[in-house]
């Protein structure tokens, strides 16, 4: 006996959706239907919850193949609109990544830099439908005599692309201050000396893994949004941790899971991967992902009524703490506080700013939502968990 | 000078020096000959003698178009700042991170709808968002040094 007073399987899940008979909410709306009716009311009525997620996410890119034009090549050395690719594979496949800037690009030379072009302008560039110019080296062999090739492609000149995220949808992450007295430039945007703003980086009670805390629905297989398309979670990310610290409702109160997703990018849209430029760090990506949750219990609703007073963000300093690798946490504020664009840091009140899209984040719950709803998109079982506890 | 009377009207405008006009005495004649206050946000004299600045005027409405004719028959070119900047909404994602640099709060975040509400008429064209934003939505459009900045 599972001790659940609501028990329901995937493929019971899937038949409604099939009937277009599926009770589909978004998280946010999951937190009124909790808060009002009780888990196990909710876990009744309630089939898939979606959540959504638009954010800069630095450890992604794309694995991809480009082709050979006889006489055949084994690449050694390859650019994307002058952005450098990894290619130590095979023949022509190779890997872009995100953060990578274009090999002209004068850094933080000029303080802080730009960063106005790197591998996430290359991949958002090839999404709507530029051409983009290879560039391509080898040292030649028996097999693989070219040396050299030049040329333009446009995305569906690439017999295979694949957006491909080491490392996405952080299960709660950092609030950032600046307790030094000068401004600083940092992956979560521009900090003002002495604790002036705060920034958060998270879609709250609409993101993917804080609906699922514990990974119960969640695993190497899930069918997800990703970037518009169809994708899946292949795993736990890099730096997953599985043991974290967590608040009474099971939330954890730093940095803890991540995931690692795959998908088609020739299906994807370009509202959904945007190269991004962060002024001071670098280059980037922001990628649209959407997670849907059955809910198979009463525990799995409870969970996935997460509000954002449940979530408690750690607050860091990144203008010594951080860079130096010390663990002070200098408070918590919960996600509803920081939303409300006022925190207490200690005794100071400061502005807190977001840099995840809540509207998008939303859009992309919404939109999950109505695939899910008009039968297209349905729930794929997990065919090995993401350790969580 | 009363509050109120301050509060009448206010607007931001650039102005451009041309090089004759950057050494003689004219913005101060704002308060003297026309009763308007006015705040100066940014100002510049550039290697060639002209330059440019930056003004938050208030006073009586009529009093500030009397100002600004005075301001361009002086021979200086005034443009509403909030020509000059832009934003590309279908590039706009509305993450929020300009809000933290924006010092007027032209650009705000709507605390119930979570967008960036954009008010190019509280703008003072300091031009902190179009360095910050991710996707390059804001545009400044105000000449430096010949360049655009």
């Amino acid at each position: 006996m599972s001790g659940y007073s609501v028990n329901k399987t995937i493929s019971e899940i899937n038949e409604r959706i099939q009937k277009g008979k599926a009770v589909v909410l978004n998280a946010e709306e999951m937190v009124k239907v909790v808060r009002e009716q009780g888990k196990v009311k909710a876990a009744q009525e309630v089939d898939v919850v979606t959540t959504g997620t638009f954010s800069p996410m630095c450890s992604s890119g794309i694995l991809f193949n480009i082709g050979q034009e006889p006489p055949v090549m084994k690449v050694s050395e390859l650019y994307l609109n002058n952005v450098p690719a990894y290619s130590g594979f095979a023949a022509v496949d190779a890997y872009l990544g995100a953060t990578e800037p274009a090999t002209d690009d004068p850094l933080n030379k000029v303080y802080p830099g730009r960063f106005s072009y790197g591998g996430g302008h290359v991949i958002e560039d090839l999404l709507r439908g530029k051409r983009v110019h290879i560039s391509a080296k080898a040292y030649g062999t028996d097999c693989y005599p070219r040396r050299t090739l030049e040329k333009d492609v446009f995305l569906s000149d690439l017999p295979d692309a694949w957006l491909l995220n080491p490392r996405n949808c952080y299960q709660n992450y950092n609030c950032a201050v600046n307790m030094s007295s000068r401004t600083i430039y940092t992956y979560m945007g521009p900090l003002k000396p002495n604790c002036r703003n705060a920034n958060f980086a998270t879609a709250g009670q609409l993101s993917p893994l804080l609906n699922d805390p514990y990974f119960r629905t969640i695993g190497l297989g899930t069918r997800i949004f990703l970037g518009g398309a169809v994708g899946w979670v292949i795993g736990a990310g890099t730096q997953h941790n599985p043991r974290p610290q967590r608040n009474d409702r099971g939330v954890p109160t730093v940095g803890a899971g991540t995931l690692m997703l795959k998908g088609p990018l020739k299906k994807m849209s370009p509202r959904y991967v945007r190269g991004v430029s962060i002024t001071g760090y670098g280059c980037s990506l922001s990628v649209g992902v959407g997670i849907p949750i059955p809910i198979l219990n009463e525990e799995i609703a409870w969970f996935a009524g997460v509000s954002d007073e449940d979530i408690d963000m750690p607050i860091k300093d990144y203008g010594y703490d951080y860079p130096n690798g010390l663990p002070r946490i200098l408070g918590h504020a919960t996600l509803a506080q920081l939303k409300s664009g006022k925190i207490k840091v200690g005794d100071m009140s400061t502005v807190s700013v977001p840099i995840t899209s809540y509207t998008m984040s939303l859009e992309i719950a919404d939109t999950l939502k109505s695939w899910i709803q008009d039968g297209s998109f349905t729930i794929s079982t997990p065919q090995e968990p993401i350790e969580s506890t | 000078m009363s509050t109120d009377v301050m509060k009448g009207y206010r607007k931001i405008v650039y102005l451009s020096f041309p090089p004759e006009t950057s050494s003689r005495p004219i913005v101060c004649n704002l308060a003297r000959l026309f009763d308007l206050s006015f705040n100066i946000l940014k100002a510049k004299i550039h290697p060639r003698h002209d330059g440019s600045m930056v003004l938050e005027i208030s006073g009586l409405e009529e009093n500030f178009h009397k100002g600004v004719n005075y301001l361009k028959e002086s021979g200086l070119q005034v443009e509403s700042v909030a020509r000059k900047i832009f934003r590309d909404e279908d590039s706009c994602v509305h993450c929020g991170m300009c809000t933290a640099l924006c010092p007027t709060k032209a650009l705000e975040l709507d605390l119930v709808t979570r967008k960036v509400q954009f008010d190019p008429e509280r703008c003072s064209a300091c031009g902190m968002c179009r360095r910050i934003c991710p996707v390059n939505a804001m545009t400044v459009d105000i000449e430096e040094n010949g360049l655009h900045v």
